[in-house]
């Protein structure tokens, strides 16, 4: 099966050069600093659901977020990255364990403000296949209801548990936003109009990762954090970052419970300095690329994919 | 018996699942990004030959199934069971029930080599061949001009099985039958 030949074509890395120089263009004309933070860093990441990967005594990054933000703290001002990033396991069509992230932050801005760029970077770098690009903005509870007819925020463990045995053909012994999981990415995303920048906000509070907490309208404690799905695939996930030091403390003690990792005390530290109110995102560069070039599995988007490595 | 877990899955692979024994067809790996991650997998239950979809937590794992493929010729039926033998020169026999043979005794033939589809030894499915070569004991004469029908009829073919020829085919002939769709190609 393992080849010495690349698994993209040349056409397939003169669209990434191409693209690369938009995005830095892009930043460039905006006023936000391009950085480059360390790849191996002392203290893991804590997402339960993220896997890092280990090199000697120290850590590969599975997203530049954690010294970004240490950036931030320092009063370095809006800033971007274009970077490898690593995530044990997570290989298949549209996911390869070493894969390219864009991440940028805004300081002062609200998500919604960053939404906005978000899309207009999206339409920007896909304008060559898709020359009119609409957006569509739904909350978490709207797209369940749409795609799944379930009333998320009023529903029982139950029902949800129930409701997701069904699409995944077993019971799999999940908790709550397990299922929710399920239901989201076998259902929701599968349903979503395609053609279209769906930006999905509001999720639930316990989803927040590290995303600030807030009641919406109808008083419903949800997360500020949005995802964009782009053809049935997600293609980034932002936040209206949590800057309130003692609660993400919370947060790292409660997600490493009965790990044997440590949380990253650098950046509580620079949070207890002082984080400035930002939003910031996460945007899968590789498969922005597969969208524009019309691929259909990422590997045809990387020189070598893993099994090639 | 081995275990793979489910960053082992991939097509081709032989498991059991739910005390069935499955062939993986396809795999897809599912992860929202801050969620938990899948693996939706694509299964042929080897007994039945029904396609179906089961999601798998990451890191869960499958217990190997003993599945065997063999090509194996057709020899005769005591209406009991249908058996069949190696062609791998061992000449060993096995009978298959006619649950296992099911739909492919419409193509069965004496001395045609068959794929047999063995689990713990015992045959639990017959694969034609892509094409088979049957003759026709019955059929209507064609009429000409008759072209009502598409210009074509029904045939009873020597296994028993039922395929639309052209008018032009008359009882005594052999033909050639794609036994994937259960259509005429041509005159053997």
């Amino acid at each position: 099966m393992s080849t010495w030949s690349p698994s993209a074509s040349r056409d397939a890395l003169m669209a990434r050069q191409q693209m690369y120089r938009s995005i830095r263009e892009f930043f460039y004309t905006r006023s936000v600093l391009e950085v480059e933070t360390p790849l191996l860093s002392q203290a893991p990441v804590a997402d339960p659901n993220i896997t890092p990967m280990q090199a000697g005594q120290r850590w590969l990054h599975t997203s530049p977020e954690y010294a970004m933000k240490r950036l931030l703290c320092a009063g370095y001002g809006d800033i971007y990255q274009i970077c490898k990033v690593f995530r044990e396991g997570e290989a298949g069509k549209r996911h390869n364990p070493e894969f390219s992230m864009l991440e940028w932050y805004r300081v002062g801005w609200t998500h919604q403000q960053l939404m906005e760029e978000v899309a207009q970077l999206l339409q920007m770098l896909l304008a060559e296949r898709f020359s009119t690009l609409p957006t569509l903005h739904l909350s978490y509870a709207q797209a369940l209801q749409s795609y799944a007819q379930l009333d998320v925020h009023h529903c029982g463990d139950q029902v949800i548990a129930r409701h997701g045995q069904a699409l995944a053909n077993a019971d799999l012994d999940l908790d709550r936003d397990g299922w929710l999981d399920v239901i989201m990415s076998h259902q929701v995303e599968p349903a979503l109009p395609h053609n279209t920048l769906i930006f999905i906000d509001q999720f639930p509070a316990s989803q927040a990762a590290l995303a600030k907490l807030a009641n919406n309208e109808q008083g419903v404690l949800i997360a500020q954090r949005f995802e964009v799905f782009f053809n049935g695939m997600e293609l980034a996930n932002g936040y209206q970052e949590l800057t309130d030091a003692q609660q993400q403390l919370q947060r790292f003690k409660h997600e490493l419970q009965g790990t044997q990792r440590s949380h990253d005390a650098l950046l509580i530290a620079a949070l207890e300095h002082g984080l400035p109110d930002c939003a910031g995102v996460a945007l899968g560069l590789d498969r922005v690329l597969l969208h524009l070039l019309d691929a259909q599995s990422i590997a045809q988007v990387l020189s070598f994919e893993w099994q090639r490595a | 018996m081995a275990n793979y877990s489910s960053n082992e899955f991939k097509p081709g692979l032989r498991v059991m699942v739910d005390n069935e024994p499955c062939i993986m067809i396809d795999i897809e790996f599912v992860k929202p990004g801050k969620g938990q991650a899948f693996s939706r997998v694509k299964l042929r239950s080897i007994r039945t030959q029904r396609v179906w979809e089961r999601t798998f937590k990451s890191g869960e794992s499958l217990e190997s199934a003993d599945i065997v493929e063999r090509d194996m010729e057709y020899l005769y039926s005591d209406a009991e069971f249908w058996y069949f033998m190696a062609t791998d020169g061992s000449f060993e026999q096995l009978g298959a029930s006619s649950e296992a043979v099911g739909e492919t005794i419409k193509w069965l033939k004496e001395q045609v080599v068959y794929e047999v589809t063995l689990y713990n030894d015992a045959v639990v499915s017959v694969t034609p061949p892509n094409f088979v070569e049957l003759e026709v004991v019955e059929t209507d004469p064609g009429l000409k001009g008759d072209t009502a029908q598409g210009g074509s009829k029904p045939a009873t073919l020597s296994t028993g099985a039922v395929v639309r020829v052209p008018l032009f085919i008359v009882e005594g002939e052999k033909l050639k039958i794609d036994t994937r769709s259960g259509e005429y190609v041509s005159r053997a």
